[in-house]
């Protein structure tokens, strides 16, 4: 068959403990405008246990059809039964392309299934669009640490695949009640040497927020000096009701834990506001946060290369800096109520 | 017990600057290093190779300076190195990368294969699984820790939220974490030994089994269409004052833009 | 002639700076500060095999050469005067003189742990009245049957208390001179032998100098090294090796307190823009840099003689001599270049500078090497 022949942009729509993951919703808007330009549909492929029930979620944000693969052999991912099932789907509907979220998960599974189908993948992508002439999708990621971008095409063989972070698409505003057409695809789980056992699930406990739903990010750099100092940047957080993320420097110190950190190896976060304090911003990192919506940075070194992301730029003492404005913004924010 | 390492020999991202005027990457004088979620695994090899004896063979598929990469992983304590390398390999995309490395594999004997999760310089994490692929071996990617369990080994299994303990049967591949461990340091002998006693055998295309369609440029299904620097967005505004004039700045910037 | 480090030496070097960087470099100020010896960076470097790297394999060193010693130990100096003596002491003037003159059972039992690092050397030569003018030994040693007994005193001792072997020098004939000296392998827990005052130092404050005391101490006699009278001997040309070791030492502080300049003066602004902007500036790092890079050529110079030569007295010596005072130069400079900030102890180059002063004194001054210089020229 020609490579006409393949239809549809489909989207993995990851879900862990029978609840959909947002990047799947995220992906499920990106793929409307894909769709769109390809006078075509989005399919949604839902693989799971017990997980019929969460097509009409992904309806309301989007995709026309959801074809589910539902079997026990689904309950809790692991490679090989996802690999099989996501094979199976390809190969009897043959989508034009397959966007799957740059997650613990996808990230697995989407290199796995390309090998199997031998096929193209293009991982982390920032933008995603359809050449107007070729028809083709034109996939375009960071390189190096983010500073040379580079569009990919996967011109001779099909699906064209693409992993795209959490964050970085957008989700259409939910449609309630709206219905797609629901179509279950059976498929022959074989147990082989490919299959492995998960003895144990051990969930964190812990209180942590996800810094990619924080609206205001107070963000920490080696400029800080000591882990001790990140005290001061809780506090500035605490008054402008938001959260504290870090670099990855001081993730290497040792000063916070790695699930706050902003960049390339962390993070992308698009908060309204992004506070740099004592972050030089090395492109690893200004790769996690320049589309963040207001950038102020402090820095003691003007020629820092966050000051070239940075709205507003101060350059001075960020330890010195920061608890005054803290300061301020609490009597600002009391005068206000 | 037999294991196969995979490294890559990467830039030292942390080292790499911008022209201030062009805003492309100085690489000059940047040194090379083993990718650090490679390093990991091979720590990861030489602790089991410690605790239950193994035998570890590093295999690095690159230019022909990737030598000092495998010479690196003999100092710290790896058995044997392959180099594969030919111009045929070339300008390989993923999957075209990880079909090359396979074959390599196909040559050798193992039961665990261990990959970084990710390089640095490429950010895809999609070489390991798509090698096990290759291989026809069960992955499991993500790893925390790995411990062997008589023809098993057990591995701790990161995701965003949790961790699952996965109990997979050998032969296996294993992706590994930079965070599970702390890479040893070489020892000066062990440097010495691995340029004077020991030695990187060196794979060309005529060495190993794999069909030309499907490596290097050609055997590519991902094409680079362009590349282009980033053009960042327009610096703001910039200002040296003292703290407290500082703080009143960005209050009032805060305000103009309803943030306060 | 042959300038460039093979691909081992290199890698040895990227080894050396790394675990500069990471291990040792975040100590340095407080080993100075408060004067303690930084004994975790000793088991860490003992776990690398950092004690034994000019050292055959065959006694389990690291059968290296000693420009690879000399590397490391530049490296080492490059954060930490004091960790780099510490290696040096142990390597040039502990486990080497055993290595060089040391019976087959000698070096099983002392060379290995030595080389090991399970076990520190020492050297035990200057006395109150003996600096200098080493054949002033007063330290006497009389044979007593199938051991010898030791008593007097020695000062200034690198790795004084914290060592566990010391290569100590005394009489066994007072009356035939330099030719009555002899050398010992002495164990710190042999009966008769202390650890006396340790001394207030103003540079490399974390390295542990002592006096050594000696009161009817009983050697065996088969820990004599060398022959009887052959002292003096063992003792010159061990310090030829020594003096690559201290010559390493001082390029290691010269190089660390360029480093810090060069990062200084590119941050640093006055009257609106950096100082590395003025020719001043310019002019003082560009002889910072070339005098560096003479010393480096002539310690790396003495560390190949030390292979290859029966002799390498004059290399050492010139390398020696030149080395500390370049590095007594240049962290003088690089505290000038600082300014006021150079002289608080913020900066690195304050101690680089206290440390740096050593290496013109110890092994041999800068006046005993030019008599050793001009002595085999003329």
């Amino acid at each position: 068959m020609s490579l006409q022949d393949y239809k549809g942009v489909f989207v993995f729509a990851q879900q862990v403990d029978n609840k959909i993951s947002g990047v799947s919703f995220e992906l499920i808007g990106k793929a409307k405008d894909l769709a769109a330009d390809l006078g075509t549909e989005v399919t949604a492929v839902l693989l799971g246990y017990n997980v019929k029930d969460l097509a009409d979620k992904l309806a309301e944000f989007g995709a026309d059809k959801v074809i589910v693969v539902d079997d026990k052999a689904l309950e809790v991912y692991t490679t090989e039964p996802y690999t099989v099932a996501m094979n199976a789907v390809i190969e009897q509907y043959k989508p034009d392309v397959v966007l799957y979220g740059a997650t613990a998960i996808g990230r697995d599974l989407a290199p796995r299934v390309s090998a199997r189908v031998h096929t193209g993948l293009t991982a982390d992508c920032t933008k995603l669009e359809v050449d107007a002439e070729t028809k083709n999708l034109h996939m375009t990621r960071p390189a190096f640490g983010g500073n040379i971008m580079a569009t990919i095409k996967c011109p001779d063989h099909r699906p064209q695949m693409a992993t795209v972070r959490p964050g970085v698409m957008q989700k259409i505003s939910p449609v309630a009640g709206a219905k797609a057409v629901v179509e279950e695809c059976s498929v022959t789980f074989e147990k082989n040497n490919k299959y492995v056992e998960v003895i144990d699930v051990i969930k964190k406990v812990s209180d942590k927020i996800n810094i990619q739903d924080a609206k205001i990010l107070v963000s920490g750099g080696r400029g800080l000096g000591c882990g001790e100092n990140f005290k001061m940047l809780r506090d500035l957080a605490d008054a402008l009701g938001g959260e504290v993320a870090s670099s990855r420097a001081c993730v290497d110190a040792g000063w916070v834990e790695k699930d706050i950190q902003v960049g390339q190896t962390g993070q992308t976060v698009r908060p309204n506001l992004y506070i740099a304090c004592g972050i030089s911003g090395a492109i690893q990192h200004l790769a996690g946060m320049e589309e963040s919506d207001l950038i102020i940075a402090i820095n003691k070194d003007e020629t820092a290369p966050i000051f070239d992301v940075a709205d507003f730029g101060i350059v001075g003492d960020v330890t010195k800096i920061v608890p005054i404005l803290t300061e301020k913004i609490k009597t600002e924010v009391a005068a206000r109520s | 017990m037999k294991i196969v390492v995979c490294i890559k020999q990467v830039p030292d991202t942390n080292e790499v600057r911008l022209d201030p005027v062009t805003g492309t990457l100085i690489r000059d004088g940047v040194p090379s290093i083993i990718n650090p979620d490679d390093k990991a695994g091979l720590e990861a090899a030489l602790q089991l190779k410690d605790s239950v004896g193994a035998e570890i063979t590093v295999i690095s598929m690159g230019p022909p300076q990737a030598d000092a990469a495998l010479r690196e992983a003999l100092a710290m304590g790896a058995d044997k190195a392959i180099l594969v390398t030919d111009r045929a390999f070339g300008g390989a995309d993923t999957l075209a990368t990880s079909t090359t490395i396979a074959a390599a594999i196909k040559n050798l004997e193992y039961d665990l294969v261990i990959t970084g999760r990710q390089a640095i310089d490429g950010d895809t994490a999609q070489v390991g699984p798509q090698i096990s692929e290759h291989l026809s071996i069960p992955n499991v990617s993500y790893a925390e820790d790995i411990k062997v369990e008589g023809n098993s080994v057990i591995v701790k299994r990161q995701y965003e939220d949790r961790y699952h303990t996965v109990k997979v049967e050998m032969p296996c591949l294993i992706t590994a974490l930079g965070e599970m461990n702390q890479p040893r340091y070489m020892t000066p002998g062990g440097i010495f030994d691995a340029y004077k006693e020991k030695e990187v055998t060196v794979w060309g295309l005529n060495d190993i089994t794999v069909d030309t369609a499907n490596i290097g440029l050609k055997g590519s299904p991902t094409k680079v269409a362009q590349t282009f620097t980033k053009s960042l967005k327009a610096a703001g505004t910039k200002v040296q004052l003292d703290a407290e004039e500082s703080a009143n700045f960005i209050v009032e910037k805060m305000k103009e833009k309803f943030i306060l | 002639m042959d300038f460039t480090l093979s691909k081992e030496q290199e890698m040895a070097r990227t080894l050396f700076r790394q675990f500069a960087l990471n291990e040792v470099k975040p100590l340095a100020q407080e080993v100075d500060e408060t004067e303690r010896f930084p004994v975790e960076t000793v088991e860490k470097m003992q776990k690398l095999g950092f004690l034994g790297i000019p050292m055959p394999k065959e006694y389990g060193g690291q059968g290296c050469d000693t420009l690879t010693y000399v590397l490391a130990v530049e490296e080492l100096s490059r954060v930490c005067g004091t960790t780099g003596v510490i290696v040096s002491a142990h390597t040039s003037l502990g486990a080497d003189p055993i290595k060089k003159f040391g019976t087959p059972e000698q070096k099983e039992k002392y060379l290995r742990p030595l080389v090991s690092g399970e076990k520190l050397g020492a050297f035990g030569l200057t006395e109150p009245g003996a600096g200098t003018d080493a054949s002033g030994q007063q330290t006497k040693a009389v044979l007593n049957g199938d051991h010898y007994v030791l008593n007097g005193s020695k000062i200034f001792i690198t790795n004084g208390g914290k060592a566990d072997i010391y290569i100590i020098f005394a009489m066994t004939d007072k009356s035939k001179g330099t030719k009555g000296i002899s050398a010992f392998i002495v164990e710190k827990e042999f009966p008769g032998f202390s650890i006396g005052t340790k001394e207030k130092k103003m540079g490399i404050r974390g390295s542990s100098t002592t006096e050594l005391i000696f009161t009817d101490c009983i050697v065996p006699k088969e820990n004599l090294l060398g022959q009887e009278g052959k002292g003096f001997g063992i003792a010159m040309q061990t310090l030829d090796g020594g003096r690559i070791g201290i010559a390493a030492q001082a390029l290691g502080l010269a190089a660390g307190a360029l480093d810090a300049t060069i990062a200084y003066v590119k941050e640093r602004k006055q009257f609106g823009r950096s100082i590395a902007k003025f020719q001043n500036t310019q002019f003082q790092i560009a002889d910072m840099a070339t005098k560096v890079e003479a010393a480096r050529n002539l310690v790396y110079k003495a560390a190949i003689a030390k292979d290859t030569q029966k002799k390498f007295s004059l290399e050492a010596a010139m390398a020696k001599l030149y080395a500390a005072e370049v590095a007594m130069e240049v962290t003088t400079k690089a505290v000038q270049l600082h300014g006021g900030y150079g002289y608080t102890r913020e900066y690195d180059v304050e101690r680089m500078m206290r440390d740096a002063k050593i290496t013109e004194i110890y092994e041999g001054t800068s006046e005993v090497q030019r008599m050793v210089i001009s002595g085999s020229i003329l």
